[in-house]
């Protein structure tokens, strides 16, 4: 995309002159760098409840975020109002952290590289709402179908379409359209009159509505919540204390996320907070354990073709053969740290400052038969889908709860337990990966990462793999 | 803008919706100023100060409905606002249960409820930086074993927020808080803990001393030092005030009147039973001046109220807003919420459990084994089934005495017999943000651990 052609150039009138005057602003008080976000968020969500088309929402925000960075300081200031004038004044603000004279002379803005991970000709949001509302009816549809015992249905549909334009005062000058839609269906089951159980399924990226016409119907989402809900309608009391767990493939890759992913983010090490801080070069995981964070997977919804300080995402090596390789950095943190940028630089919106974050973080598949690692295992827990997750960085205690999981006896997968959190410590969990399983699978798309109050959409993968010790919270 | 621009223009929306061929439409209007800084190891770190605006209208057309938001607040802007709404509206389903708050139902309380400060407005960048630093700097003197922090901020936040209904109500407020907060890092060894404490107020007044905030989150991070992971064992379990909060948190979803009439909560349809010990009383009240969870009318235009959730452990009332009163057969206990737009849903006002007599030692004093809990992890409460299994950490417990730290564990049971079983309620009670709640023990649990 040019900039000419951007809607900030057509809708907003914005010239290269004008960032290069706002950038000269933000640095007029001194400082090292400076930014410019501008974002322009279309929003919209449809859904449907007791088959009835309850809401339909529609949202539009623009705005510009300034960032003024001197030594470890950082300057911010935001307007929902792209006027020359509150520019300014937001660029003024920003530029209070500085003082002293600029380390940046003249600023020439050329247009920086990026991928073209999502070349979605039509965005969701630009279709038609028909099409859109279709799909959570035909999601409530196909959930009642799967199962009398079915009796709550409710699906949203969700999209957005984001254009962002950054520049900074190191002379790049990046723009992007981000699109994004998702599904998802929850399903409530009972039996005869015993108490309900809940199902949950979703998932989606980058892509064209056609995704879930061709690819991820809603049918294929409405079953897979439908058909968990039926097996939590069987489930016992989940175990307590310590056993061997197995995780299934694609989206238990949140024990990824959270036992080393965030634990990786530059800001936590070069601060020392992390359990992982001063670590590169140890052993972390065991030899088995190959972790990347990738944002530069065709269509993923953590995919970005560039990050939010427009720089080109790529696929950084986190642990190799179980020693930790690297941090996951940002502008400010990369500097300091004087280390290259690995385009993990993300934030929520132009109201937020970018931080380092994750885009979508898997383990490489290993050699073993995924029915061997089950067969493997005496007495332990098969883990298939999982609900949240959250770590303590520094301690390195971290949590993530399972929604559809089974115990394992004698080498078979047998009843079906209650939701349990399974909790275990960062530097030391991956250590007893004792099996890693020949198919690694990314998730459905539905992952969302929270860090000090910012939302950012993530992916997950993993193969299936053995974990000989990790403990689990039930109560029998 | 001025409230009065800002409610002409909340007015106007209405009117145009309405002359679009909207048969009811209710807008919010709001306005909000932010500021924050950031210190670390006693240098500023960063600043940031920004104000924005936003509208929202959600239309009616006959029974069904159609929601937008918009940043743009130029007449182009919200023309694009109520056209967009209307055609949102032609997508939708009739829903024989939408519709505005009757007349009689609607209204606000009057007289000052105390959630605007001028003192916020008028704060100097200088001074706010600086009651950050005194923050961090307590921390950090408190002990050698505090030799790293991830900092402490001060932050501020004044807004203005005005709702009006094709109906007749139009009702604006004025709100404002600080906060202060410091989380510091103990090492000793190979052990490093942090942990958090905060002080939120209306006004820069009402905030507790930077000197307390701080060496309050020091003394915390240091206690968890050297923790032990216990064994797996059934014991009692005491909840500090702080994650008490959050077990009173999962109360409030299990009375939410969506959560209710959907059948999604282990609490729907026990109206007049038994759910909870003696010992407990809940209550939702928006009114009680200065508080977090206090405003004159809620997100439909229903002035705000007390309403009493769990009478001496007997659940009395669901938390509703109109829609899901007229689903339930009910009517509205005022407790709507949303953002600039969409249907309402429902949230708290100030939502709390009531105190008990027994002093914090005195629980703590009467117990032989078991867990006082000081950080939950997680999001494993499960409130169709009431299935409650949490990460853990805190300090054990041993012949009356909090005796060693203990991480790296988990604690579950059912929430339906964690309220029954909810054996003592303490005697101090803070309102620290819209959820409250003394210490509470339950009597038991199961802990998972070695």
């Amino acid at each position: 995309m040019e900039f000419s052609e951007s809607i900030f150039a057509s809708r907003f009138n914005l010239t290269r002159q004008d960032l290069e005057n706002y950038l000269a602003e933000a640095l007029s008080h001194g400082g090292d760098y400076a930014d410019l976000y501008f974002e322009y968020l279309l929003t919209s969500s449809i859904g449907i409840d007791e088959s009835i088309v309850k809401s339909a929402a529609q949202g539009v925000s623009v705005g510009v975020g300034v960032r003024v960075l001197s030594g470890e300081r950082t300057g911010y200031a935001y307007s929902d109002d792209l006027s020359p004038e509150k520019i300014r004044k937001a660029a003024r603000v920003a530029a209070y952290i500085a003082a002293g004279p600029s380390k940046v002379d003249t600023i020439n803005l050329k247009d920086g590289p990026r991928h073209d991970l999502y070349p979605v000709l039509t965005a969701p949001s630009d279709t038609a709402f028909a099409s859109r509302v279709e799909l959570v009816r035909r999601a409530d549809q196909a959930a009642r179908a799967y199962d009398p015992r079915i009796f709550q249905v409710q699906a949203v549909y969700a999209d957005n379409l984001r254009h962002v334009m950054i520049a900074n005062s190191d002379g790049v000058l990046t723009l992007d359209r981000q699109p994004l839609a998702r599904l998802s269906v929850s399903v409530l089951a009972r039996e005869n009159d015993g108490p309900p159980q809940r199902g949950h399924s979703g998932g989606g990226g980058r892509v064209e509505l056609s995704f879930f016409e061709e690819e991820k119907t809603p049918e294929h989402f409405a079953r897979e919540a439908a058909r968990e809900a039926l097996v939590m309608l069987g489930a016992v009391e989940a175990p307590a204390g310590e056993m061997t767990v197995v995780l299934g493939p694609g989206w238990p890759g949140i024990l990824l996320h959270e036992a080393v992913g965030h634990g990786l983010e530059a800001d936590f090490n070069r601060k020392k907070v992390s359990a992982f801080s001063d670590r590169v070069g140890e052993r972390v995981a065991s030899e088995l354990c190959t972790v990347i964070d990738d944002g530069t997977i065709r269509s993923r919804r953590g995919s970005l073709n560039i990050d939010d300080e427009g720089q080109p995402t790529r696929q950084n090596v986190l642990i190799e053969n179980g020693i930790l390789r690297g941090y996951l950095q940002d502008k400010l943190s990369s500097t300091l740290m004087h280390t290259a940028p690995t385009g993990s630089g993300r934030r929520e919106s132009y109201e937020h400052m970018p931080m380092p974050r994750m885009t979508n973080t898997f383990m490489l598949a290993g050699e073993s038969d995924p029915q061997d690692i089950i067969r493997s295992v005496p007495k332990g827990l098969y883990c298939v889908s999982f609900g949240g997750g959250q770590v303590d960085i520094t301690n390195g205690n971290f949590v993530f709860s399972a929604s559809e999981s089974y115990l394992i006896e004698d080498g078979k997968v047998t009843r079906p337990i209650r939701n349990a959190t399974l909790i275990g410590n960062g530097p030391e969990a991956l250590k007893y990966v004792s099996m890693v399983g020949n198919d690694l699978e990314l998730d459905e798309g539905i992952g969302v990462c929270g860090k000090e109050g910012q939302s950012v959409p993530v992916g997950v993968g993993i193969p299936t793999i053995r974990i000989d010790r990790m403990t689990v919270g039930g109560t029998a | 803008m001025s409230q009065n621009h800002l409610t002409e223009l909340a007015v106007e929306v209405v009117k145009r919706a309405l002359a679009a061929g909207a048969t009811d439409a209710e807008c919010t209007v709001a306005e909000g100023e932010e500021f924050s800084a950031n210190v670390r190891m006693r240098e500023l770190e960063s600043l940031k100060e920004a104000g924005s605006r936003g509208a929202g209208v959600r239309v009616l057309v006959g029974k069904r409905t159609g929601s937008t938001s918009t940043s743009d607040l130029s007449p182009d802007g919200i023309a694009r606002l109520v056209a967009s709404a209307m055609e949102l509206a032609s997508v939708t389903n009739e829903d024989p249960h939408v519709g505005l708050p009757d007349p009689g139902e609607m209204g606000s309380i009057s007289g000052d409820l105390g959630l605007y400060c001028k003192d916020v407005a008028g704060l100097e960048t200088e001074l706010k930086i600086e009651t950050a630093r005194r923050a961090e700097i307590a921390a950090l003197d408190t002990d050698p074993r505090i030799s790293n922090s991830e900092g402490a901020s001060f932050d501020t936040h004044a807004g203005r927020h005005v709702f009006a209904n094709s109906r007749g109500f139009c009702g604006a407020y004025r709100t404002s808080y600080c906060s202060l907060s410091a989380v510091p890092v103990a090492r000793e060894g190979d052990s490093m803990e942090r942990d958090y404490w905060d002080s939120l107020a209306r006004g820069f007044a009402g905030l507790e001393q930077p000197e307390k905030v701080g060496s309050t989150a020091a003394r915390r991070a240091l206690r968890r030092l050297h923790p032990t992971k216990v064994a797996t064992q059934k014991v009692p379990v005491v909840f500090e005030p702080r994650v008490a909060r959050s077990l009173v948190g999962s109360l409030f979803d299990a009375v939410h009147g969506m959560a209710v009439y959907r059948h999604q909560s282990f609490l729907a349809g026990r109206v007049g039973e038994r759910v909870a010990s003696e010992k407990v009383t809940v209550i939702d009240d928006a009114t009680i001046p200065g508080l977090f969870g206090t405003s004159p009318f809620d997100d439909e235009g229903v002035p705000s109220r007390r309403t009493v959730v769990i009478e001496r452990g007997v659940l009395k009332s669901y938390l509703l807003n109109c829609y899901a009163a007229r689903k339930l057969g009910l009517k509205t206990t005022g407790n709507a919420s949303r953002g600039l737009t969409g249907n309402a849903g429902i949230g708290h006002g100030n939502f709390y459990v009531e105190k008990g007599v027994e002093s914090p030692d005195a629980i703590i004093a009467g117990i032989r084994n078991g867990f006082y809990v000081t950080q939950t992890q997680g999001f494993g409460v499960n409130i169709v089934t009431g299935d409650y299994s949490q990460g853990a950490s805190g300090l054990w417990i041993r012949d009356g005495e909090l005796a060693f730290a203990v991480s790296e564990v988990t604690i579950a049971a059912n929430l339906k017999d964690m309220f029954l079983g909810l054996d003592a309620v303490g005697s101090d009670l803070e309102f620290r943000g819209s959820v409250a709640a003394p210490t509470l023990k339950i009597g038991e649990m199961t802990v998972g651990g070695k």
